[in-house]
């Protein structure tokens, strides 16, 4: 294992693609712990659509590609956000809208001018090679971001997550955190996609939370477990996908469910033993 | 005496109607005020209102000075993501030290003794490491009072408590509420559709249908009309219940 490890880093695209990888599941799991417990699971998985949309159209004019999709996948994460607050529309129901007219517009601009090419499997489907240089210095300044906020702002995210009306209250800015969580979602969504696939990426938000919420009872316990299931789930997957040659973000997803079922039977088997 | 809270002529709505209009009421230090009313009728409106979430659109709201300081012990409707959240009942308790914090990242230790004060007076010390999730209804309850009590010990408000709750944890949840406005003199304000209840608990009633229908004490409330209609159809609706039983 260790082996195959050191020898993968021989390669440097596939160093960037453990750095940059890493972090951006590391920030994933971390914002998806509100996210999952907040009924926001969704919301991952149409952001990616969105910038899967964004995505096949700066390829269509020749723009750059990070530049044209952060913008538009934060404004679609405040939009999703803002409707659902004023509770004209469910979330489900509106993440669905959404997701599905990206999706329809994307593929529309991409038939009418380059049409199916590789470029655009890899967005559906996630390539290794994806990760650039500038990636990988993007991804580190969001995780030192999300870091951060985790680390100052903790308590106060924890009271955000678990009751609302509660943290508006006693004067916590609720709308505030909720934004930032929204922005930091859509950043590290379109960040990973292009390495995991529109269609995978948001396992990366939901499953770690999930797992972890298997086994650990506080909410500090979750928080902790799912920033290391999520980092190691994506060693793990990326040594797979390169011993078995694999796709590598189906093999990272593969492994989450894995690491799912374990803590599951885990809690099952001390339920048992009780 | 100081009044905690004074509303004079106070209207809440929204952006094209009045929910609330011309209400006129005063809380004071160990009140046990219930708002009550049917549905729609502007009770938590009003709640928001008190709790500044809502800007009065005409007349006067004026708190008092250490509410400001300290903020109101709020304990709002359970929501259904609340129901499997994972935390410890430690760490929902100390989250109502928030107010306290200010833009501080962390916890003194301060904050931390009055947690476990708080769990001390509502009883939970033995469920301290427990999830919150795997408790019943009522020990739910004495959490999020207690965390409420966290934020301030002047003033509790509670919005339709005892949702969910069985007869037993009601009677259980009404004592405890009885205790703390009688033995640690905290002041209650309370939104109930649970009308026979309140009745026997509280001390004051404010009965609201968009506008007060009646601001009082509640033995001035058994006399009035709003008191006695409202009392009345839910006294003849249980007798004849009583007789349907009986007839089967």
């Amino acid at each position: 294992m260790i082996g195959v490890i050191s020898e993968m880093l021989s390669y440097p695209f596939l160093v960037r693609a453990f750095v940059g990888g890493i972090l951006v599941s590391l920030c994933a799991s971390l914002l998806g712990v509100s996210l999952v417990l907040k009924r926001y699971s969704m919301i991952g998985d149409g952001l990616s659509h969105v910038s899967f949309g964004a995505l096949s159209i700066a390829i269509a004019f020749g723009w750059s590609p990070l530049a044209v999709s952060i913008p538009v996948v934060v404004l679609a994460a405040f939009f999703l956000l803002r409707i659902t607050e004023n509770g004209k529309m469910k979330s489900d129901a509106a993440i669905a809208m959404i997701s599905a007219s990206a999706l329809a517009i994307g593929i529309i601009v991409t038939s009418m001018t380059t049409g199916m090419t590789t470029d655009i499997s890899s967005y559906m489907f996630g390539s290794i090679l994806a990760m650039s240089p500038s990636d990988v210095r993007l991804s580190i300044v969001l995780s030192v971001v999300v870091l951060g906020l985790f680390v100052f702002c903790y308590h106060k995210l924890f009271a955000v997550t678990f009751d609302e009306s509660f943290a508006k209250a006693t004067g916590v800015r609720v709308d505030f955190y909720n934004v930032l969580i929204a922005i930091l979602t859509a950043v590290t969504i379109v960040l990973g996609m292009r390495m995991m696939g529109a269609m995978l990426i948001s396992s990366l938000i939901i499953f770690p939370a999930l797992t972890s919420m298997r086994v650990f009872k506080s909410f500090r316990g979750v928080v902790i477990s799912s920033g290391l299931v999520s980092a190691s789930c994506f060693v793990l997957g990326m040594a797979v996908s390169y011993t078995c040659s694999t796709p590598a973000g189906a093999s990272v997803v593969v492994i989450n469910l894995i690491c799912f079922l374990l803590f599951a039977a885990w809690k099952a088997a001390g339920r048992i033993r009780r | 005496m100081n009044a905690l809270i004074t509303c004079e002529h106070v209207d809440f709505g929204y952006e094209n109607y009045d929910a609330v209009v011309d209400v006129s009421m005063e809380i004071n230090q160990g009140d046990y005020l219930c708002i009550v009313g049917e549905n729609g009728s502007g009770k938590s409106t009003l709640m928001k209102g008190i709790l500044g979430l809502l800007k009065p659109t005409a007349g006067t709201l004026s708190i008092a000075e250490e509410l400001k300081r300290g903020g109101i012990g709020y304990l709002p409707q359970q929501t259904a993501a609340q129901k499997d959240f994972p935390a410890t009942v430690y760490e929902v308790v100390r989250s109502g030290c928030l107010s306290r914090m200010g833009n501080r990242p962390f916890y003194t230790k301060e904050e931390k003794k009055l947690t476990l004060e708080r769990m001390e007076t509502l009883g939970i010390m033995p469920l301290k490491n427990h999830c919150y999730r795997e408790l019943s209804g009522g020990q739910q309850q004495r959490v999020l009072i207690a965390r409420a009590l966290c934020a301030t010990k002047s003033l509790l408000v509670l919005d339709e408590p005892i949702t969910g709750l069985d007869p037993s944890a009601i009677q259980d949840f009404y004592g405890i509420l009885r205790k703390l406005n009688q033995e640690e003199q905290v002041t209650v304000l309370m939104v109930s559709h649970d009308i026979q209840n309140v009745v026997s608990q509280a001390n004051k009633i404010l009965h609201l249908q968009q506008r007060v229908l009646f601001y009082g004490t509640v033995t001035q409330y058994r006399d009035s009309q709003a008191g006695r209609k409202f009392l009345g159809n839910h006294q003849e609706i249980q007798n004849e219940n009583k007789k349907g039983g009986s007839r089967r």
